[in-house]
């Protein structure tokens, strides 16, 4: 299954890095990453494949959404789908 | 990978515009429940609802976390308990509600549909012993939503049912009037009802339906409002595509959600409600959508145009989105539970003769309107038969959802708080429809060639 993570906040050193080791350390694959900064407001999208992870999406989702607090950011966990359906016909 | 514009749209939709899937509603039949004693009936209701219904909450909020999308509402429709208490030989069907209402708070849903009785051509025993029981059986649960059915386009408006729903509104609305006629709230009078309905207060599980179906109502007027602030001034053409584009992107993840339940619950996908369903958050308004069509306030002329584009572009854009489309599919334009139709009630600008001609083009009817408490039943009747009119000759559901404010006069302020808002009271004509309704009888089914 693949998922989409989404990090939003202030930007600030190493988080790619921190939201990336967390990943690792569940053996999730990223398959792809996108980032930008506007304002000072940071926001990364990654792609991620959890079939080789240890935990299912909600888990890991809850786990991203925790080391965010401990940054001051916004991280989603979401699965492909829904953006897939959304936006292609 | 995916745009990542359309990845934070996404995200701002939900965060920002109350994008949300509105409710997941498994329909249960209960035609296998029947029996000469009710109290087996309420045990077999209660059992078979429980079991069907078990995992309903659980499944909602686990698609709900996977896909990040809010699922606000998780609720049951069932068969049309007239029918099932036809067989009783007790003539009160309020115990087989509070079944319901014990079933439907052990699965944690917050509304169960179908206390309901279709009379559109007469009366059963058992649907005049149904209607009978709708005031004591609103007045003593909390979560059961009661409907009936007094008009179709092929039968035409049964009279002695819109003569009696007049009465029994008013019954309700003094039974439940230390909660502010809440139980009228949740009773829904129907003109060509439909039986796979995912919105309460009017769902119910039609007998063409199969043993368990999940429906999906989807939402998002604050989605289409937020789309429609980047067409300022352009013509309607642009505004139609606008809506048309956002509503698919709504209804697809409505279907998504669907599609999932179905498949985690091994319940068949019904189908998906494409509905404009407003709740009373700012920012999630349908009257807003048509203010920034360019009206002043809603309710002026030019609101039934504005209306009529958006439910038509609504239906036009989800329709391709979802396999099987059906419910009410439109705008809703519940008065008390949309901040801009309340806003627009208490400047005056939004009158009840104003609504009934927007639901000649919206998806449903008269709904979540307060009126004063002296308000005759022979005139709420009235206004059901005016209603059912517009619904029997456009060949479309129309309904009543009216609550007589008891102790209420014009201008004062009915609070129901949560989704269902808080109503102005509105003034209704003064001249007795009273020997028009005492008539009763049916007025005939209306011709439906010679178009011209």
């Amino acid at each position: 299954m693949k998922a989409i993570v989404t990090v939003t906040g202030k930007d600030t050193t190493g988080i790619i890095a921190k939201v990336c080791t967390l990943l690792a350390d569940n053996s999730v694959n990223i398959l792809d990453i996108s980032q930008t900064v506007m304002q000072q407001y940071f926001t990364m999208t990654m792609l991620i494949d959890l079939s080789t992870g240890k935990k299912n999406v909600t888990e890991l989702g809850e786990e991203l959404e925790a080391l965010g607090k401990t940054m001051g950011l916004v991280i989603r966990t979401q699965r492909e789908d829904i953006f897939d359906l959304m936006y292609r016909v | 990978m995916q745009n990542i514009n359309d990845i934070i749209s996404t995200l701002d939709m939900i965060d920002h515009q109350h994008l949300d899937v509105r409710t997941i509603t498994m329909g249960i039949s209960l035609l296998d429940c029947c029996d000469e004693d009710i109290h087996k009936v309420a045990d077999k209701i209660y059992d078979k609802i429980t079991k069907k219904a078990e995992k309903l909450v659980e499944t909602g909020e686990q698609i709900e976390k996977e896909f990040g999308i809010p699922i606000v509402n998780k609720r049951i429709s069932v068969t049309p308990i007239s029918i099932i208490g036809s067989a009783c030989r007790e003539t009160n069907y309020a115990p087989l509600a509070v079944a319901l209402d014990k079933a439907a708070k052990q699965c944690g849903v917050n509304f169960i549909g179908g206390f309901s009785a279709l009379v559109h051509k007469g009366f059963t025993n058992g649907d005049l012993n149904l209607i009978h029981s709708i005031p004591e059986a609103l007045a003593s649960t909390d979560e059961v939503c009661s409907s009936v059915c007094v008009a179709s386009t092929k039968a035409g408006i049964n009279m002695d049912a819109v003569a009696l729903m007049g009465k029994i509104i008013k019954q309700t609305a003094d039974m439940t009037a230390k909660d502010g006629g809440f139980g009228c709230a949740k009773l829904v009078v129907f003109a060509n009802a439909v039986e796979d309905n995912p919105f309460m207060a009017g769902a119910f599980h039609g007998v063409g339906e199969p043993e368990c179906v999940i429906n999906v109502g989807v939402s998002g007027p604050g989605v289409v409002h937020h789309a429609l602030k980047s067409c300022k001034g352009q013509p309607f053409d642009v505004v139609a595509e606008t809506i048309k584009k956002t509503a698919f992107k709504i209804t697809r993840m409505g279907q998504l959600v669907a599609r999932e339940a179905s498949s985690r619950l091994g319940v068949p996908f019904g189908i998906v409600d494409l509905s404009l369903a407003p709740t009373p958050a700012k920012g999630d308004s349908v009257a807003r959508i048509l203010e920034e069509m360019g009206l002043e306030v809603c309710g002026t002329h030019g609101t039934t145009a504005a209306l009529a584009l958006l439910n038509d572009a609504v239906k036009k854009g989800g329709v391709m989105a979802s396999n099987h489309v059906g419910g009410l599919s439109g705008a809703f334009i519940p008065v008390s539970e949309d901040e801009g139709m309340i806003a627009a009630a208490k400047t005056g600008a939004l009158h009840l003769d104003k609504l009934e001609a927007m639901t000649c083009v919206c998806s449903v009817g008269l709904d979540m309107i307060a009126v004063p408490g002296d308000t005759p039943a022979s005139t709420l009747s009235a206004i059901i038969a005016d209603e059912a009119a517009i619904g029997v000759v456009n060949t479309k559901t129309t309904a009543v959802r009216i609550i007589p404010a008891v102790g209420k006069k014009v201008g004062d302020m009915l609070e129901f708080g949560g989704l269902l808002g808080s109503a102005p009271i509105m003034p209704v004509h003064e001249f007795s429809s009273e020997a028009f309704v005492a008539r009763g009888g049916r007025i005939p089914a209306p011709m439906h060639s010679l178009k011209n």
